[in-house]
This record gives structure tokens, C-alpha cells and sequence, in this order.
């Protein structure tokens, strides 16, 4: 499976590569230097430097969220891919993590061109930043499974509006990415945890930025964990979806 | 080994409606083998069970002696499947659908290359092969999927409806195809509702009907065992039908109703009975033809394969319509 998404994104990826930095860079260039202006620096460093490192996440997670919800779906329930595959020596469940992976490609691939662009804008300050990609990993498998457990249940294309407005945007705001957590209420910034957004901001901030310590390896524990625990879910809603 | 499908007392459940309900027959290495009846019979979920797709209930169901319930990847490796629906993949050309289709089945590249152009070849697609799957015709789409199901080279070819919505041009088509298949010693498994599909390509078949085998054995066993040579269509109002058959009684092999029609079964000779029918003042008008599959499944059960007036709604399920995601 992933090498049939692979074979697609062979044909496709110019204009897909060249869309995905468009839009982040008008995020940076729109907020950045707009509000950047009229904002203080923020524990030391500007504006613009305080939401980069959330853009490189955000890039990634919408990547493999719409990648594994829309076009998932597509592939699913309108060309029948998976049904296709399926009658092959590969079963449902091979599909669904193929389908994981390809995702979480996306996820690294979004970020690290994000990543790139803004270290050639000067806003990446510390050669902890290789590790970056390695976030990424972690993010994509985190959304995959997400937009793929919504993509095993939802009835019509259209109720992925849910999925987007009721879980992707909140995370989205309410992550750190465009204000530090510590200017919300407490009950707040404890919910926060709960985001695997949150955690994933944290991370890939402290590596641009260099600020790398020791408690940064819970953050990286809430994710291994949060997704070892979520990874059987897609697959027994795809098999309870399809095969009866 | 010579029997390739045996299915014993199998019985497929979905919820609570049973679609397949104890059926049993066995398929054998090199026929073409007709699951024939109308849509809703349980045709599609006896194949979907044969590859694998669906779980079994209840019975038993071996395919080249491995069982179903337990050696998927074993079965599916040398088995074909064409789908009633083409699930081709939009995204890519037509030969490279064959190509990553046999990457599903791990076969090396070079062998994979080699055996596209080979069926691409057989199937007339070859000026077709860098296309995209979405500009071809219909016909050649259906094509493509059954060459697809051959990619791994099989020893059995599933066909679930090959040849629905195609053109009578494209139909004639690929019977050819298949009947070219079937002479290289590829065993064809087929399910239609077209008669003339069951008749003109299947050495062996069952007869479906809302889960259960009405019938088995081969066209024209089936066709002069149950209702002889030829046919005549008489047209003649109800309430004068009974008249009409008692005098005819000791000369017909049997007879069906519908409606103002009254389908007379011949079994050989049939001047005797247009003699009656040239004397009879009532009848409208009345046609003579040979027998074919549909008048035995109209003998059997009253309906015709096609047309459907008899089959009320709530008895009728049929996956294959559903907007959900079952197979087909």
C-alpha cells in the first residue's frame, strides 16, 4: 500500500511540495511580521521566532490528517482501493498500516521543508534542529491514527467537518503555537497535556531553539505511549467497516 | 487434484439476514463453473466467501484443499478476483495498474514488466498502456480488471458479474477472452443474471435463489430435463387460461404463468399443440422459440432472472446496492 501511494506521489509531488510551503509561509510572513510587531518578545526571542518552530508542526499535522481522512476515504469507499487490495495475499490490516505510513511520510516531509525554509530565514537557532524530523515521525504517526480512526467510522465525506472543527482547529489554537501556554488559566494549560499537539509544539520549539533538557523526555514518553496505545484502533474500525 | 472449490452446508449470515442458507457444490480444475440467478440470490457472497473476503458462518469451504477460515495468503496468492465493479485505480496509468497491483503479490519487477505487456497484449490493450485509467472505455476498463486478476498468473478466475453494462460489442468480447482463458486450463468461476452468458460459456452450473440452489448440472442438461426443446409464448386473458391448458394437457411437458402470458413447455415435437392453438379463438397471439435458462428459472420459481415483480422489497437485500462499504 505504501508503495502504491508512493508511485501516485512520484507523479503528483511538484505541485503538492510547492502548495505545502505556500501556505505555512504566508502563516509566518501574515503573523509573524504583522502581529510581530506590535507583540514584545516573548521569552527572549521575537515573535516570529516563537511561532516558526508551531508552523513546522502545523504544516505537518494537517498534512497527514487530510491525508489520512480525505483521501483515505477516496481511496476507500469511492475507487474501492482497499477492497481492490484486499483480494491480494494482503489483508485489510497490512492496508491500513501502509496507509499509516504514507501519512506519517507526508508528516515528515511537509515538516522538513518548513523546517528548511525557516532555517534559511535565520529563525532556526541550534543544530538540535536535525532531531526535528524525528518529531515529525512521531506527529505523523500521532494524526495518521487520528483522521484514520475517524476515516473507519464516518457514514459520509462530509462529517470529516467534525473531525477538522471539533478536534484538529482546537489543538491547533490551543497548543502553544501562537502564544506561550502560561498566559491561559491554569485549568487551561493542564488540559493542555492532554493534547498530543501540545506536546509535539514543546518538543520541536525546544530543539530550534536549543533549549534542550531533560524534562523534554516526557513529553517524548506521552507521545510513544499515546500512540502505541491509539495504533490497534484504525485497523479494528476498517475491519469492522468493511468486512461483515 | 481435479476438484478445485468444495463447499459443504455453507451458510453466510449478515446480522440477521442469511444470504447464503446450506448450500453445497464442488468445482472442478479447468471447467467454467455459473453461479446463475437474479440479484439478491447470494451469488456475490458465495464468491466473496471463495476469496476470502467475507467470514464463513457456518459449513464448510475449501479452496485447492486449503480452508478458508484459515490460509488466506494462500488461497489469495493463486486466485484471481475481477469484481462486478472495476475498482481500478484512477491515479494511475493502465499499465501501471497491472505493475503495482503484482507488487501486492511481491512478484520482482522484471517478471512483473513482462507479464503486464503479455496481457495487455491478449486483452488488446497494448496501444492503451500509458493512459490514464480515467479516459479509457468502459469495455477496456473491464478488460484491464480482468487482466489485473491475472497479473500473478492464478489457477482459478473469479468473475463476479463480468459483463454487466457493457455494449453487446463489448460482451461478445470478452467471452472470447474468456473462452481463451478457459482453453490455456484456467478454471473460471462466473455469476451472472444473463442467461446467454451461462449458456454460451459455463460447462457447469448452479441456479440461485434468495440464498438456496435451485438447480445444478450443465445448460443443456438443465434446459431439456426441465422444460424440453422449445417454448411457445401464448398470449390469452386469464380467466381462459385454465380452458386452454386442460385442453392441451397430455401434450406439453409442462407449463409457467405470468400474468396474461402462458408459457408452454415442449418437449420435442410441438406441431400437435400449434394445431390446438391455431383452433382456439381466444388466444391473442402466440410466439414459438427454443427453450433457454431463464425459462427454467422462470419453471422453478415463477419469476423471471431479470424481471423481479414477484420479489416484495423487504425480502431483498442486496449488498452490492448498499452506500456502505461491502464488497462490490
Amino acid at each position: 500500500m505504501l508503495n502504491r501511494n508512493l508511485v501516485v506521489f512520484k507523479k503528483t509531488w511538484p505541485t503538492s511540495i510547492a502548495f505545502n510551503i505556500v501556505e505555512p509561509l504566508l502563516y509566518l510572513a501574515a503573523l509573524g511580521i504583522g502581529l510581530g510587531v506590535m507583540i514584545d518578545d516573548i521569552e527572549g526571542m521575537t515573535y516570529t521566532q516563537f511561532i516558526a518552530p508551531g508552523i513546522v508542526a502545523t504544516s505537518a499535522m494537517w498534512a497527514s490528517a487530510a491525508e489520512c481522512s480525505y483521501d483515505s476515504f477516496v481511496r476507500m469507499h469511492y475507487q474501492k482501493i482497499y477492497h481492490a487490495i484486499v483480494a491480494t495475499p494482503i489483508n485489510l490490516r497490512e492496508v491500513v498500516v501502509g496507509e499509516l505510513l504514507y501519512g506519517t511520510f507526508k508528516s515528515v516531509l511537509s515538516g522538513t521543508v518548513i523546517l528548511i525554509v525557516i532555517a534559511l530565514l535565520g529563525l532556526v537557532l541550534s543544530p538540535w534542529a536535525l532531531l526535528v524530523p524525528f518529531v515529525l515521525v512521531l506527529n505523523g504517526l500521532v494524526f495518521s491514527q487520528i483522521a484514520m480512526i475517524w476515516t473507519g467510522i464516518v457514514p459520509k465525506i462530509d462529517n470529516f467537518a467534525y473531525f477538522f472543527t471539533l478536534v484538529v482547529t482546537p489543538m491547533f489554537l490551543f497548543s502553544g503555537i501562537f502564544f506561550p501556554m502560561d498566559v491561559l488559566p491554569e485549568i487551561v494549560q493542564t488540559l493542555a497535556w492532554l493534547l498530543p499537539l501540545y506536546h509535539i509544539v514543546v518538543l520541536l520549539r525546544s530543539l530550534t531553539l536549543g533549549t534542550v533538557g531533560p524534562e523534554l523526555i516526557i513529553h517524548l514518553l506521552w507521545l510513544l505511549v499515546f500512540i502505541a496505545a491509539i495504533f490497534p484502533l484504525p485497523q479494528i474500525l476498517m475491519h469492522r467497516r468493511l468486512i461483515k | 487434484m481435479s476438484v478445485v472449490v468444495e463447499a459443504e452446508s455453507l451458510k453466510k449470515n449478515y446480522n440477521s439476514f442469511t444470504a447464503v442458507n446450506g448450500i453445497d457444490f464442488k468445482i472442478n480444475r479447468g471447467q467454467c463453473f455459473g453461479i446463475l440467478g437474479p440479484n439478491g440470490a447470494g451469488k456475490t457472497t458465495v464468491v466473496a466467501m471463495i476469496y476470502c473476503f467475507h467470514p464463513v458462518t457456518e459449513g464448510k469451504l475449501k479452496v485447492l484443499g486449503y480452508d478458508v477460515n484459515h490460509d488466506h495468503r494462500a488461497i489469495k496468492t493463486r486466485l484471481g478476483v475481477v469484481p462486478q465493479e472495476n475498482n481500478l485505480d484512477q491515479e494511475l496509468s493502465v499499465r501501471e495498474n497491472l505493475l503495482v497491483y503484482a507488487s501486492y503479490f511481491g512478484i520482482n519487477s522484471e517478471v512483473a514488466q513482462k507479464r503486464a505487456d503479455q496481457l495487455l497484449y491478449f486483452f488488446d490493450l497494448s496501444s492503451k498502456a500509458a493512459q490514464e485509467v480515467e479516459q479509457i472505455s468502459g469495455g477496456m476498463k473491464r478488460r484491464l480488471t480482468i487482466a489485473r486478476g491475472l497479473i500473478h498468473d492464478p489457477e482459478i478466475l473469479i468473475l463476479d458479474e463480468p459483463t454487466t453494462g457493457l455494449d453487446p460489442q463489448s460482451r461478445r468480447l470478452i467471452w472470447e477472452h474468456l473462452r481463451r482463458l478457459k482453453k490455456r486450463g484456467l478454471t473460471l468461476i462466473l455469476t451472472t443474471h444473463y442467461l446467454e452468458e451461462a449458456s454460451q460459456l459455463c460447462d457447469d452450473l448452479i441456479i440461485m435463489d434468495k440464498g438456496i440452489i435451485l438447480e445444478q448440472g450443465t445448460p443443456p442438461e438443465l434446459i431439456s430435463y426441465h422444460v424440453g426443446s422449445k417454448v411457445i409464448e401464448v398470449e390469452i386473458e386469464p380467466h381462459l387460461q385454465a380452458f386452454l391448458l386442460q385442453s392441451l394437457e397430455n401434450k406439453i411437458g409442462g407449463y409457467q404463468i405470468a400474468g396474461n402470458t402462458v408459457y408452454l413447455f415442449i418437449p420435442h415435437d410441438e406441431t400437435k399443440v400449434l394445431e390446438l392453438l391455431n383452433l382456439n379463438k381466444n388466444i391473442q397471439t402466440y410466439q414459438v422459440r427454443p427453450s433457454n435458462l431463464e425459462d427454467v428459472f422462470l419453471k422453478l420459481t415463477g419469476r423471471g432472472l431479470v424481471y423481479e415483480e414477484d420479489i416484495s422489497p423487504g425480502n431483498r437485500y442486496q449488498p452490492e446496492n448498499e452506500i456502505s462499504d461491502q464488497v462490490l
